[in-house]
């Protein structure tokens, strides 16, 4: 082992993670002091300190939220894998098929959730289910966009190769055109991980002024009508955790995936 | 009843020719008959129609009119008769997420040849081009030259009876070329191959083939044949003796006739 390259990765790595996290702290500081020296009330704005203190003595019902949003975070997000995934497939099987579909899957995208998520938790009698359901429509663009466009990005010369031996549809599909698109789903799963998130907290808030619901959004709701802006800033920040929890993980996965072939998860030499 | 040619032809363009629907014509009618184990190279200029041609021969291409015989039979019928084709294309055409093992035994498993056959299959094929050592490695990790070995591991892996290459060795430094083409010789001998190699250069033509078929653009067409009479083995010193510059010249000069009668 030449210690020259692993000092020089540590190096790196600590600037990748302590500046980031320097800056944090000083950022945090000076809301502090900026709170203390203006004698701001917490009703206003709280101080990351009072913030920490609300995380700490609301554990309890904070904790039961976040597992709430979490779970409909990940249906949704799980939902949306596999119906757009299966409807990229059947695009690429038959362009009749898609050239009929693509604008609705379009027309979803642009409809604002927030329009659409009422109907649905009138419909769907289970309040869950429904904000699953908006939840899954708001990621669920990403995933058919990017997969689609990645099961046909493969390469032409080894695309007439696999026909050249007379390899089948499912052959093709299954040997040539996943691994091709493996990049390209990834990069949407990325963006639907957190538009999920965001999909859910909508749906919550939605759900949440009809008096139903108990996720973190609902939280941030409450604490709002009670003026528990301490407690409103600590449900803020789980949020923003998860989601950067999500991201991380779909990184971690992205190179997992992708680490040893692809030009964007190489590491450079 | 008599038969005069000596051995049976493996391939026999029937003036084949290829007009796309836009109307451009990319190649005349064409005849060509290639016997069994001959070293066939197609020479022209770029848009000279050498790899319409071979894509029609490999059942790429569907010609316009004409037919096109492997072994006295339809291209699609190849399989029937017994006999294997491999293609080799100008760029290594490799799946970057497989190894280069995985790479090579893509056409056996889309045979469904059964896994223990085609290991071994695999280790000869890697062993022929020398690159048994990085069976387990990701194209991305070699070389081209050594890229463009794996993908003609992969065309060899099948032990075809007719090898197509469309310019294998166009985008290689030229140490690394001459290397390719000593190799691909002797592999043609060690295989009794029949082979129709595509290129441009005139060198690289005279070195490698039993017979030069020479084409010319707009729209593309056979002007000449050229049997390069020569024995093998041919080395590298085969291209400094007069007998070599003499089949060169002649090439170039019809090239040349091609090129003015363009203009």
């Amino acid at each position: 082992m030449n210690p020259t390259p692993s000092l020089h990765a540590s190096r790196l790595a600590l600037q990748k993670i302590g500046i980031p996290v320097c800056l944090g702290f000083l950022i945090l500081g000076a809301w502090q002091a900026f709170v203390v020296v203006m004698e701001l009330p917490p009703y206003l704005v709280p101080s990351p300190i009072l913030m920490m203190q609300t995380l700490v003595t609301d554990w309890h019902p904070l904790l039961l939220a976040l597992w709430v949003t979490v779970k409909i975070t990940l249906l949704s997000f799980a939902l949306a894998i596999v119906v757009g995934v299966s409807i990229s497939f059947v695009f690429v099987q038959s362009a009749l098929l898609e050239r009929a579909l693509f604008p609705y899957a379009v027309l979803l995208q642009v409809t604002p959730i927030v329009s659409i998520a009422p109907l649905i938790i009138i419909w769907v009698k289970d309040t869950n289910l429904s904000m699953v359901l908006c939840a899954s429509l708001v990621a669920l663009f990403p995933i058919i966009s990017n997969t689609t466009l990645g099961l046909k990005s493969v390469e032409p010369n080894l695309y007439s190769y696999f026909l050249l031996n007379r390899a089948s549809r499912w052959q093709i599909l299954m040997r040539l055109r996943i691994p091709s698109a493996l990049p390209y789903f990834m990069g949407g799963l990325r963006i639907s991980s957190g538009l999920a998130l965001i999909g859910a907290v909508v749906a919550e808030f939605v759900a949440g002024t009809g008096g139903q619901g108990s996720g973190l959004a609902y939280q941030i709701l409450q604490a709002g009508f009670q003026l528990k802006i301490p407690r409103m800033f600590a449900a803020l920040l789980l949020i923003s955790l998860t989601g950067v929890m999500l991201f991380a993980v779909m990184a971690w996965l992205s190179r997992w995936a992708l680490g040893d072939w692809h030009e964007s998860e190489v590491q450079a030499e | 009843m008599s038969s005069l040619s000596y051995s049976t032809p493996a391939v026999e363009v029937l003036s084949a020719n290829k007009t796309y629907a836009n109307g451009y014509q990319a190649l005349l009618p064409v005849n060509l008959s290639i016997q069994e184990g001959e070293f066939v190279t197609l020479l022209g200029p770029s848009g000279c129609g050498k790899s319409t041609l071979l894509k029609m021969v490999a059942g790429l291409l569907e010609p316009s009119d004409g037919r096109i015989l492997l072994w006295r039979k339809p291209v699609a019928d190849l399989q029937a008769s017994g006999k294997t084709m491999s293609f080799v294309f100008q760029s290594p055409t490799l799946m970057p997420w497989a190894d280069v093992a995985t790479n090579v035994r893509l056409p056996l498993d889309l045979m469904g040849t059964p896994p223990s056959v085609a290991k071994d299959r695999v280790m000869e094929a890697l062993e022929l081009v020398g690159l048994e050592q990085f069976a387990s490695a990701l194209p991305r990790a070699l070389s081209g030259g050594m890229q463009m070995r794996v993908s003609i591991a992969r065309g060899l892996v099948t032990q075809p009876d007719l090898l197509l290459m469309d310019e294998p060795f166009g985008a290689l430094d030229e140490i690394t070329r001459h290397r390719l083409d000593a190799d691909l010789l002797s592999l043609w001998a060690k295989k009794k191959l029949t082979v129709i190699f595509v290129t441009h250069s005139i060198h690289e033509a005279v070195f490698l083939s039993n017979r030069v078929v020479m084409m010319a653009a707009r729209p593309g067409h056979i002007i000449q044949e050229h049997t390069i009479d020569e024995p093998y083995p041919r080395t590298q010193e085969f291209m400094v003796r007069t007998e070599f510059m003499r089949h060169a010249q002649v090439l170039q000069k019809s090239l040349e006739h091609a090129s003015e009668s363009l203009s």
